[in-house]
Formats: structure tokens, sequence, C-alpha cells
């Protein structure tokens, strides 16, 4: 079977549906593929793909990236980070201009080569700078845990990780758009389980698909929520192969070990209640913002960004005033275009 | 933040494994997939195994498709007869 | 003693040591050993191709070569993507004081092991050196002279819709093997850079003279970038196949790992020709009877209109973008 084929076929099956309708996707990545395969090229007019606050990096408030360039300030702190963070703007710097500025900002691949740094510099405070949803925050829980192991006195976490159920609940309350099924993200649903979304069609009566990342697995998932629209909204596991319904039971564990529950602010969204993870009482020793006194301003936010209303799905990114003139992946002035799969750069490298 | 990559189990030594796919290999923690045998697929993300891929759950996916291939081809005999 | 020190650039004895017991010993030929402040040349009454690079890569080693071997393949390889022959280089050392001499040694002797490869001669070079913290170990200048066959036309602003797209090899070699030493990335691949001098392989092209419209080796910005700029120049677009793209699996894995674009990296033995439709059969034959060219495929085709764009694997199309600014390894 030629993949090829295969994608022509759920083009062909997609078609036949003639409602127009609204399927919003959460996960970066799913962002990426959409964009980096054209498929709203391939997808009929009536059958509109919105992106959501699906990029971790992107919904990351000015105050916390603001957060982690102070810490970066710090005299003889080596802050790591993922890649995708350094070039996020703040107010009025951000990581990577920091590191030209010659603060030790280093780009880590994973937590655990974050603690390797610890270990090998036992006279300086290492930072860990911690961001993504639940795909993430298991391995930065897992960290901390091996720092204590270790007794690494050195080494710390900034935990901004931020969990996704209650961020649709936010969305969908909103009304602001109408959503008639969601793309679920694959991989934080291989670590939550695919009974979390059942709140979406029990209590909003809209559906879901838990996705995976090859095209033909999100055309596939396009046409099943088609197909809902007849059989009525349910949440359906098309990523079988990764996810299991209950999720990842040491993953879940180690979370509800290490972190509670908090309010997180989400860059153009605002403060959603208990939609983040911060390190809780029995491991604060880890964290980093409890060990530094960090003082950041207010934030500066640019006029005229849109992110924000991209981020909630109700502009796409050539909606926005300064897309593709002003903010371009070079000159990126928010999140959504400096992120690989922030919407505005993912629409933008692949147009 | 869900690029992952697919890799075959291939060295095992406590929490740590060594994952191998089209020749790189790099040595990752198994602290969330504790069960895994070597042999075995998992999903990896930021230097963590986050799944084991369920080899029979991808091998239904490809009868999946081709009970669709099957169907094409029907519907192309019907559109030529 | 085995370090260089601010008297090897002086001009003074530890200089002359430096050039006879190292550069002499190792570059030595009629022309370089009289010493002279300019070379003197003997060139045919042709056109003549003339570049410039400088070299500054870290780290200085790497599988599949060295900054020395890098130095002498760059500019050879820029004069034959003119459609010269190259001749003649150059060498401009600036060392930094307290680099090793063993090191220098060994980048020395790759550089003569590839311009004999190449069938050029060093004739002419310099040596300075900086105080410490002033230049990160040894920055290289070549520069180089060759002569243009003109039975080839080529030129950047040739290409015609119509015209296929080859390229002589995998994609993405050198740049990913360099990427994953310089971010001391926790993973192990089988990854060698694929530097090396393509005048021969030029030279085997000529036969066909006016059909080989562009030729251009995708060094940094990789493929990406070298297909949108031959695209401007020639004001033509072009639609490659992602299913034709030639990859080492360990390159395209090592990609996926870290989320960067193959296309994005660069290539320092690779080239991308641009040939009329019809002898683009014939051009794969050659290209793959040579040691450099082993893997050479067609990746697609020129067309109308301006743009650059990929037909991915499941037939749909999108445009092939130029990275922007430095790759950094995603997670998300």
């Amino acid at each position: 079977m030629n993949e090829a084929d295969l994608a022509q076929w759920f083009i062909n099956e997609i078609k036949k549906c003639k409602r127009p309708l609204v399927f919003m996707e959460v996960c970066g990545t799913h962002t990426m593929t959409i964009s980096r395969y054209g498929l709203r090229s391939v997808l009929p007019d009536n059958i509109r793909l919105l992106s959501g606050p699906g990029c971790p990096v992107c919904v990351t408030a000015t105050r916390d990236i603001d957060m982690g360039i102070a810490f970066a300030r710090i005299p003889g702190l080596i802050l790591t980070t993922f890649g995708d963070m350094i070039r996020v703007p703040g107010s009025n710097s951000s990581l990577l201009r920091e590191r030209v500025n010659g603060r030790d900002v280093r780009v880590v691949y994973s937590i655990l080569e974050a603690l390797e740094i610890a270990r090998q510099n036992p006279s300086r405070q290492v930072v860990f700078y911690s961001v993504g949803f639940e795909t993430t925050a298991p391995s930065t829980a897992f960290g901390i845990m091996e720092a204590k192991t270790a007794n690494l006195k050195n080494f710390s976490v900034i935990c901004i990780h931020k969990t996704l159920p209650n961020a649709l609940r936010v969305l969908l309350d909103s009304g602001e758009i109408g959503i008639n099924g969601f793309l679920l993200p694959g991989h934080v649903s291989a670590i939550i389980g695919v009974r979390a979304y059942d709140f979406l069609a029990k209590e909003y009566s809209i559906g879901g698909a838990v996705a995976g990342f090859e095209p033909n697995d999100i055309l596939s998932a396009i046409l099943t929520l088609i197909r809902q629209q007849q059989s009525g909204p349910m949440i359906e596991n098309e990523y079988r192969r990764v996810v299991k319904e209950a999720g990842n039971e040491a993953a879940l564990k180690a979370m509800q070990l290490v972190f509670r529950p908090c309010d997180s602010e989400w860059r153009g969204i605002g403060v959603i209640p208990g939609s983040g993870l911060m390190i809780n009482a029995d491991w604060q020793e880890y964290d980093a913002l409890q060990r530094f006194q960090v003082d950041v301003g207010e934030p500066v936010e640019h006029k005229g960004c849109a992110c924000g209303e991209i981020l909630r799905g109700v502009k796409l990114p050539d909606e926005c005033t300064m897309f593709g003139t002003v903010c371009t992946p070079e000159n990126p002035l928010g999140p959504c275009m400096v992120s690989g799969e922030g919407s505005c750069a993912a629409y933008y490298r692949y147009r | 933040m869900c690029l992952g990559v697919t890799a075959r189990v291939v060295k095992i030594d406590g929490k740590k494994a060594d994952v191998e796919f089209d020749g790189v290999i790099q040595t990752i923690s198994i602290a969330m997939t504790p069960e895994v045998k070597i042999g075995e697929y998992v999903m990896l993300h930021a230097g963590f195994a986050i799944s084991i891929i369920d080899q029979q759950q991808a091998e239904e996916t490809i009868e999946i498709f081709m009970e669709i291939k099957k169907m094409m081809e029907e519907e192309k005999r019907h559109e030529r007869g | 003693m085995d370090k260089i020190m601010l008297g090897h650039g002086g001009g003074g004895r530890l200089s002359q040591q430096l050039t006879s017991e190292l550069f002499l010993k190792y570059f030595g030929n009629p022309v370089l050993n009289t010493l002279e402040d300019a070379a003197v040349l003997m060139l045919p009454q042709r056109k003549i191709a003339f570049t410039t690079d400088s070299y500054v890569v870290t780290p200085r080693f790497f599988p599949g070569g060295n900054i020395g071997k890098l130095a002498v393949c760059g500019t050879v390889n820029d004069l034959a993507m003119r459609g010269g022959e190259p001749l003649f280089l150059s060498v401009g050392f600036i060392l930094e004081e307290g680099f090793s001499l063993t090191e220098l040694e060994e980048i020395v002797q790759t550089m003569a092991e590839a311009a004999a490869a190449a069938g050029v001669q060093i004739v002419t070079g310099d040596t300075k050196v900086v105080g410490k913290g002033a230049a990160d170990g040894v920055f290289i200048n070549t520069a180089g002279i060759g002569v243009i066959d003109e039975t080839l036309q080529i030129s950047v602003s040739n290409a015609q819709p119509g015209d296929k797209v080859i390229i002589s090899g995998t994609i993405g070699d050198h740049g990913m093997t360099i990427l994953s030493l310089r971010e001391g990335l926790s993973f192990k691949a089988d990854l060698r850079s694929d530097c090396a001098p393509l005048n021969g392989l030029v030279k085997a092209l000529s036969r066909f003279e006016q059909n080989i419209h562009v030729l251009r080796d995708p060094t940094r910005g990789g493929v990406a970038s070298t297909l949108n700029e031959i695209a401007a120049s020639s004001n033509v677009g072009m639609i490659i196949n992602e299913t034709s793209l030639p990859f080492k699996p360990q390159v395209k894995a090592s990609c996926d790992l870290l989320g960067l674009d193959p296309l994005h990296l660069a290539n320092e033995g690779k080239l991308i020709a641009v040939v009329a439709n019809s002898v683009a059969d014939e051009v794969l034959q050659v290209l793959r009877s040579h040691e450099y060219g082993k893997d050479a495929c067609v990746i697609g085709e020129v067309t109308d209109g301006r743009r650059v764009a990929l037909r991915t694997y499941i037939g749909s199309t999108r445009i092939i973008d130029i990275a922007s600014g430095e790759l950094l390894p995603r997670i998300c």
C-alpha cells in the first residue's frame, strides 16, 4: 500500500462531506505536520483546520520568559534549556541574546544532560528551565528524583509545565469559536491516556480523535471526526500503537509524587486555574524559584502581535497584520513565529 | 512538545537503555517504561522512552490499510466494468 | 617546542623555521620553494576563474576531514562550480598563540593530500600569529585560480523550465556531522563529513557542453538555499520530489531526533546540477561511475513561475524555505 494512494483515499472520503466543519488541533507537532505536508491545501474548503494552544513554547507567558532571562543573569549560574526556548522574545531580551552577551545559557536535549552538567560543575549552580506539556513533565519529575538520589546540591528546576485538559475547557467556555471536533495530541495522550478527554464529549458534546504524526494519521483522524458528526461525539484513539487507554502509569505516578497542580498564565489567554504544575513541598529544595530570589518587572507585550488570538484559534496566522512583513522567522516578534512549531512559523515556512 | 522518534531497545542497564534507529544509537532513560524488553520498540521524547510500541496495534493498522486497498481496487473494477 | 608562539608570525628565525620545516615539507613545489613575495604563474590564454574563502569551523577535526581539508576542497569546488579547472591555491594562516604544532602539522599534511588529490598546487602563502584569545585556534584563508572550460556555459541564472535537477549524492552529511560534535549531542551515529574535491566530477560533465546549465555546491544553507538561489537568479520555479531525495539513514534519523530539516544542512562534497532534460539520464550515468557521484539521482525539475516546492510523499506540495539564522535542535 502506497502512502500517496492511501492519502488520496482519505482525501476522497473527506471530500464526500459537504458540511462546513471546524476542527482544532492542540499539538505543536500536529501544527508542523499539517503545514509541512501541505494538508490544508488538499482538504476541501468546507473543512477548516485551526491551530490551538498546542505549542508550549508559544503559550509560555512573557513574565515566565523574563524570569528565565533574569536567572541567566545571575553571576556564575548555568542556565540549561530546550533549544526551542532560546529565541523566544521576552519583554526586552531573549535567552539567545543573553548568551550572546556572555551569560552561560546552554541548550540541552533532555533534563538528563542538565544533570550531567551539574555533576561536572559542582561549584556552580545549574538551573534547568523546564517547559512543556504532559509529554515532557514526567521526565522533569524523574530528573528531579535523580537529582535527589545523586544528592546533587547545585541543581534546581524552574518548573513552568502546563497541562492541557483545563486549557481546552477554558477555550470552549469562552465560546469564541465554534469547534466541531478536536485532533488530540499523540504524545501528551501517551502520558495522560484517552479518558482524560471524556469531558469534551460528555460536557460539551464535542468529539476528539487522538492522532499520530504521519500525514495519513492526521487525515485518518479528520475522517473520523467527520464521521462523528453523524454517529455522535466520542473520544477515539487512532494512535493505539503508542497511546494506551490509561496512559503511562509510571509517568503519572512520578508527576503526582513531585508536582502539584497550580494556576498558570498562558500567553494570549490569561491565567487558567489548575492548568500548571509546580514542584510540591516534598521536593522544594529542587525548586529554583524557592532557592533564588529573582525579581521580574511587569512584562511588556508587543503591540499588534496577534499571537493570543492565533493561539485561541480566533485568527489564522496570515490574519495578523505583522505576519510575514515585520514578523518573520528571521525577526520574530512573538512566540508563534519563533518556535519551530508555532502556528505562524509553520504557516510561513510551508506556505 | 511532541517530537518523538521510534527506536529499538538493544541494551538495558538498570534504568537506562541503549536504543537504535537507522544507525543512530542513544542512551536513554526507561524510568517510564521499566517493563520494556530488548528487541521492543519505544517512543522517545527528550531522552526518555514514553511508551512501548504495541507491535500488534501497528500490525492491525497495516491490516486496516490492506482492507482499504482492497476496497479501492473494488471501486476501480466497478468503474471500469 | 610544541606550541605556536608569537615569534612564528614575526618574520624572523622562528617564522623561517616554520616555513621550511612545516609548510615547504608538505606543500613544496618549484614555485612555492622560491619563497618569493609573489608567485609568478604561466596561464593559458583563457578566461580565468578566481575565488577566495575563509575557514573557521569548529570542531577543527571531524570524521571525514578537518579544517584544512575543507579549506582546500571548498575553494577548489567554488572554481569547479563555475566550470573552472582549478590550478593554483594560496593559503593564509592566522594562528592563535599557543596553538598545538602537532595539530597544525596534521592540518597541513591533510591540506597537501587534498591538494594533490584535486590536482592543484599551493604556490604562495602567509602566516600570522595573534595573541591568545584573538583567534579560535586557527583560521585559514584560501584563494584559488582556475581556467574556464569554455565548452561549458554554466551560470546560476541559466536554469530553464523543463530542466532536470540532479544531486550528486546523499544530503546533509557534513552539516549533521559537525552539528553532532559541536552540540555535544548525546547520541552515537556513524556520521561522516562528505568533504571532497568536485573538479573531477565537473570535468567528467564537460562532454555535455552547453546542456549543463547550472552547477552549484550546496554548502552553508544547504540544498534549500541553493535551490532558492538558482530559482531566484534564473527567474524560475522548481518542483522537487521528497521520495527522490537521497539520505544516509543515520543522517535522516539524526535530523528526526533533533527536529532539523536536512535540506538546511551543509554539504561539502556534493553538487547540484541543473541540466537539459535530454541529457539527464546520461549525466546520471557519468556521475554514478565516479567516486564522488555514486549516489547521484534526479530530485526534481525546473518549472515556470517562482515557487520552489516539494512534492511530499503523500502527493501534496509545500514550499521549500531557506533556513533562518542558527539551526537549533528542537525537542518540541
